[in-house]
């Protein structure tokens, strides 16, 4: 297999295992390559880029990795990853932000809504290697830089808008994306805008008076 | 999914050429990658290279000579809300509004959602060994299968799936032309000759060679364009395919219909021009009767299967609403 720009032997088992300081921050709390490879490759990967900077390398074989950089959160993410490895995976299996869920991988669910350049979209049908250079948040980058939560968090609380979870992280993302696109005027526009996203728990009701008290906080 | 090669090119002329090489085997451009990827995880489709021609297609809506172009990489809720397509196109900004999700809106193209596939559950499932449109000559599980969602127009034993979008619809009402680029050079052709019916070979779907791609669509400058409706009949209040959908234009005269453009959706293999209705409807008094004379006369010789009989009735009605409906819009001039 051949590895298109570092010269570094990727350890896929180093980020699989668990992490080794439980009290590490959301961010890392599983143990993720990027942490072993930046210390160490970092050299050799600016050098690389360095000399790589007219163009992008090609694949030769379709089984080669990518070398893809992704802003997520505010935070440049280097990461050598199979071509058909879709966002969602990305920020789940390969930098450790596992608070987006995969619902259905199908596009059909919403569990996976995360903003690109601040419009939401599907993780699950975006490929990682589309997205260089956009601007990607998560649900763990709602919080504010205190850690303190949204008013759009703070409001699924208060209104008991999720009973499992599973789909709150899309649901909140989602209502986020509505209040600022300007659709969260009345109940019903809530809920047609807020269509995407799937509840097998029915929190639904709970979900649009959340929304609809978060919009106040949120000044819109 | 199959692994694949991944190419990002700068430019059209590029995107071309990668498509046109014939050494890798199938290369299939991609953009917001909705159906492609969708279809790829469920090895319907595997394509050996995807060429991401985001940067190589126009994202702009602009104002021509010609009317209003808007190009194929253009997102679906980009030109949903644009002010000139409300205003002057209102079918194509519904008919994109009450498509898919604001996520997939957000995502899904215009080029690509005009090429999207069937939602046809046979098609979808790779291991049911009968389907012309995925292996040629194999047969069609739906003909005699569960077959609910499909099409009653422009089927065939060969194949009953239906095509599933919207806004082709909305685009045929309105005259819309295409602009294909491709390795013989740019080509303008009518929007409603792209999609080709399926009897013949359903895994052809339409008359786009391998390396040609969608540049942009021009919406013509024409008054009666304002005077449209897209009306979406489904199970669901929001995000679900259509059983029954009608794109209407309307040119009147008072009272009068001097021309009728109706389009269907969710009953036929490929968006579906109602002629023989749009026929009937010149030179008449548009009322309550000759509506659903109209609808009618649209599904005159649909073939309904086992569970899709339902659509011949539904269809009818939801074309005489929509027309009635388009009737009655009060046109600010």
């Amino acid at each position: 297999m051949l590895r298109v720009t570092a010269a570094v032997e990727i350890d896929r088992n180093a980020y699989m295992s668990k992490p080794s300081n439980p009290t590490a921050s959301i961010v890392h709390r599983r143990e993720f390559l990027s942490a072993a490879a930046s210390s160490a490759a970092m050299p050799l990967l600016l050098d690389s880029t360095r000399s790589q900077a007219a163009s992008k390398p090609v694949m030769v074989s379709p089984r080669d990795l990518i070398d893809v950089t992704l802003t997520v959160n505010g935070k440049k993410e280097r990461i050598s990853v199979d071509a058909r490895v879709t966002l969602l995976d990305a920020l789940r299996e390969k930098i450790g932000l596992t608070g987006t869920k995969k619902g259905c991988d199908h596009g059909q669910c919403g569990a996976c809504t995360v903003h690109v350049n601040g419009k939401r979209v599907l993780s699950c049908l975006t490929l990682a290697g589309m997205v260089e250079g956009e601007a990607i948040t998560t649900i763990e980058g709602l919080s504010d830089i205190t850690g303190g939560l949204h008013p759009m968090q703070q409001a699924f609380i208060d209104n008991d808008a999720f009973q499992c979870g599973y789909c709150t992280p899309g649901q909140i993302m989602s209502a986020v994306a509505v209040v600022s696109e300007g659709k969260a005027e009345t109940e019903a526009s809530v809920r047609e805008a807020m269509s995407g996203n799937i509840c097998r728990c029915a929190a639904y009701p709970n979900i649009v008076t959340a929304i609809m008290q978060a919009k106040m906080k949120m000044g819109a | 999914m199959q692994p694949f090669l991944f190419s990002r090119v700068k430019n059209a002329e590029e995107a071309i050429d990668v498509l046109a090489v014939r050494t890798v085997g199938e290369s299939r451009p991609i953009a917001g990658g909705t159906t492609l990827l969708d279809l790829m995880k469920l090895n319907v489709m595997n394509p050996q290279r995807l060429v991401d021609v985001n940067r190589a297609l126009s994202s702009k809506i602009e104002k021509t000579a010609g009317g209003l172009r808007l190009g194929a990489a253009v997102r679906m809720a980009e030109a949903a809300s644009h002010e000139f397509v409300a205003r002057d196109y209102p079918v194509v900004a519904q008919a994109l509004l009450l498509a898919a999700s604001a996520q997939i809106r957000n995502m899904a193209s215009l080029g690509g959602n005009v090429l999207q596939r069937t939602r046809c559950g046979y098609f979808r499932d790779a291991t049911v060994p009968n389907c012309n449109k995925r292996i040629p000559g194999s047969g069609c599980a739906a003909w005699d299968g569960v077959n609910r969602m499909h099409a009653v127009l422009g089927a065939s034993e060969s194949c009953i799936a239906t095509y599933p979008g919207d806004f082709a619809q909305a685009l045929m009402v309105v005259d819309a032309k295409l602009e294909i680029v491709g390795r013989r050079g740019p080509r303008t052709i009518a929007f409603s000759q792209l999609h080709v019916r399926p009897a013949a070979d359903p895994a052809v779907e339409t008359v786009l060679k391998p390396d040609e791609l969608i540049a942009a669509f021009v919406l013509p400058k024409a008054e009666w364009t304002r005077r449209s409706v897209y009306l979406k009949i489904r199970d669901r209040d929001s995000y679900a395919y259509a059983l029954a959908s009608a794109a209407v234009a309307l040119d009147l005269d008072g009272n009068k219909v001097r021309d009728a453009r109706i389009a269907l959706g969710g009953v036929a293999t490929v968006p579906w021009r109602a002629r023989d209705a749009e026929n009937y409807l010149k030179g008449k008094e548009l009322n309550e009767a000759t509506a659903e004379s109209a609808g009618l006369q649209a599904f005159d010789g649909a073939q309904p299967r086992e569970h899709n009989a339902y659509k011949v009735k539904l269809g009818a009605q939801t074309v005489a609403r929509a027309l009635l409906q388009a009737q009655s819009l009060e046109i600010n001039t």
